[in-house]
């Protein structure tokens, strides 16, 4: 095997007879200086890879309007009413708030999927026919026509207080995601509610209240 | 006597096949890494189930802070979209009577983020870019419906983005307030703005919804 005899190894000065030879000097490097930085800059630029992109969720309004022919018709027997207060609090009534407040009640983000569930499907149960839309659907050449229009009179308006945060507000749209609500309003809420929340929030809530 | 002796067998391992493979992953994760552009303000966002992915060409971001503050900042990254980010500015110096120098109007498209008042807009354009990273800005007023500058902000980049459609971003933190979220779109519904986008994170549908089934049915 060629080799390049080191120069300067042990008593490489002596020439001549009796000469001890060069000492083999051995050509493996210690690896482990270098696996050890690869691994860093391994474990550096996995932690820094940027792994999520973020995704964006669609928010059509409509137009500001007072013309009544422009405005969206709600039925009264189709829509709930979901408001958002402090502390992730959700609030919601069904039809039209009563006077004396009876039908408002207080929920969270983990029940309100339920309450907008029963409620479409008490929607779509008591459905009669509409014959608007029926048409309007089948022109669209829908194939089911009954699916397309039996939630029409379904409609959630959602109302955040000023102690909502911006994540109960993208919850609550992603709620009418989840559940395929396909009309849903952001409407400023009335004084009448907001004092309805004020006192559930200030007052002890009945039902965290434990029993005496 | 004879003895039976065993040979004695090194304990180094060839490591050179183990290291290729760790020289080969770094390379590959040098090449595959894109970082992050720092952000001059930090926003953690929400999560949603939409899956639609974020395009940022031609856009407008407002950022809503974890103190409910708004910024603006424009997106763009050729020269035609620059210039043209350069006459929101210009526009905006005239109608609003700034009193920007030509130099400050120049450093405004390398600003990464404005979050300031139109008063105050004058000061923080005359810093270095460095300090117009750093500079904690007190943010837009938008909750005052009399004193919305964000009016001004989308309607001026509406008139120098002219043709092309503008993207509406929106990106709030978390813990950010309800108020603030709802003067962003009323500004842009002032301008005939109506359709946006929420910047989030993304989770996956809960089983058994009917979101989740739909996704389902479709596949």
């Amino acid at each position: 095997m060629a080799s390049i005899e080191g120069g300067d190894g042990g008593g490489g000065h002596k020439k001549g007879p009796g000469v001890k030879k060069a000492k083999k000097l051995s050509t493996r490097v210690d690896m482990t200086p270098m696996v050890d930085l690869g691994f860093l800059l391994i474990t550096f630029f996995i932690f820094t890879a940027t792994l999520s992109t973020p995704s964006t969720l669609d928010l059509n309004m409509p137009k500001d309007t007072n013309k009544d022919e422009e405005q969206t018709k709600a039925k009264q027997s189709g829509a709930l009413t979901i408001m958002l207060g402090k502390n992730n609090n959700v609030y919601y009534y069904e039809g039209e708030l009563a006077p004396d407040g009876a039908n408002f009640k207080q929920t969270t983000f983990k029940g309100i999927r339920d309450i907008i569930i029963n409620k479409k499907k008490s929607v779509i149960a008591s459905y009669t026919g509409n014959a608007a839309c029926e048409d309007k659907a089948r022109k669209a050449g829908k194939t089911d026509i009954k699916y397309e229009c039996a939630d029409e009179d379904f409609v959630v308006v959602i109302k955040p207080t000023e102690e909502a945060t911006y994540k109960n507000t993208v919850d609550i749209l992603d709620e009418m995601a989840i559940n395929n609500v396909k009309r849903f309003a952001m409407v400023k809420i009335a004084d009448s509610e907001r004092e309805l929340i004020s006192a559930t929030e200030g007052g002890p809530a009945p039902a965290t209240t434990p029993a005496p | 006597m004879p003895s039976v002796k065993l040979a004695r067998k090194s304990t180094d391992t060839d490591m050179t096949p183990f290291v290729d493979i760790a020289f080969l992953l770094l390379s590959f994760f040098i090449m595959a890494t894109k970082f992050k552009p720092p952000e001059p303000v930090k926003v953690e966002t929400p999560n949603s189930v939409s899956s639609e992915k974020l395009k940022t060409e031609n856009s407008v971001l407002i950022t809503i802070d974890n103190e409910s503050k708004v910024y603006v900042s424009f997106g763009g990254k050729t020269d035609a979209d620059k210039a043209k980010i350069t006459g929101i500015i210009t526009a905006l110096n005239s109608s609003r009577n700034l009193g920007l120098t030509p130099q400050e109007i120049a450093n405004f498209s390398s600003t990464p983020i404005i979050g300031v008042p139109f008063a105050g807009l004058k000061d923080l354009l005359s810093r270095p870019l460095q300090e117009r990273e750093k500079i904690k800005q007190p943010g837009i007023p938008v909750l005052d419906t009399l004193n919305n500058e964000l009016i001004w902000w989308i309607g001026e980049a509406k008139k120098a983005f002219g043709g092309t459609k503008l993207i509406y971003l929106v990106k709030g933190d978390n813990v950010s307030k309800y108020p603030a979220f709802e003067a962003v779109i009323n500004s842009l519904r002032k301008n005939e703005e109506f359709k946006y986008f929420l910047i989030t994170g993304q989770e996956g549908a809960p089983a058994g919804s009917e979101l989740d089934v739909m996704r389902k049915s479709n596949r």
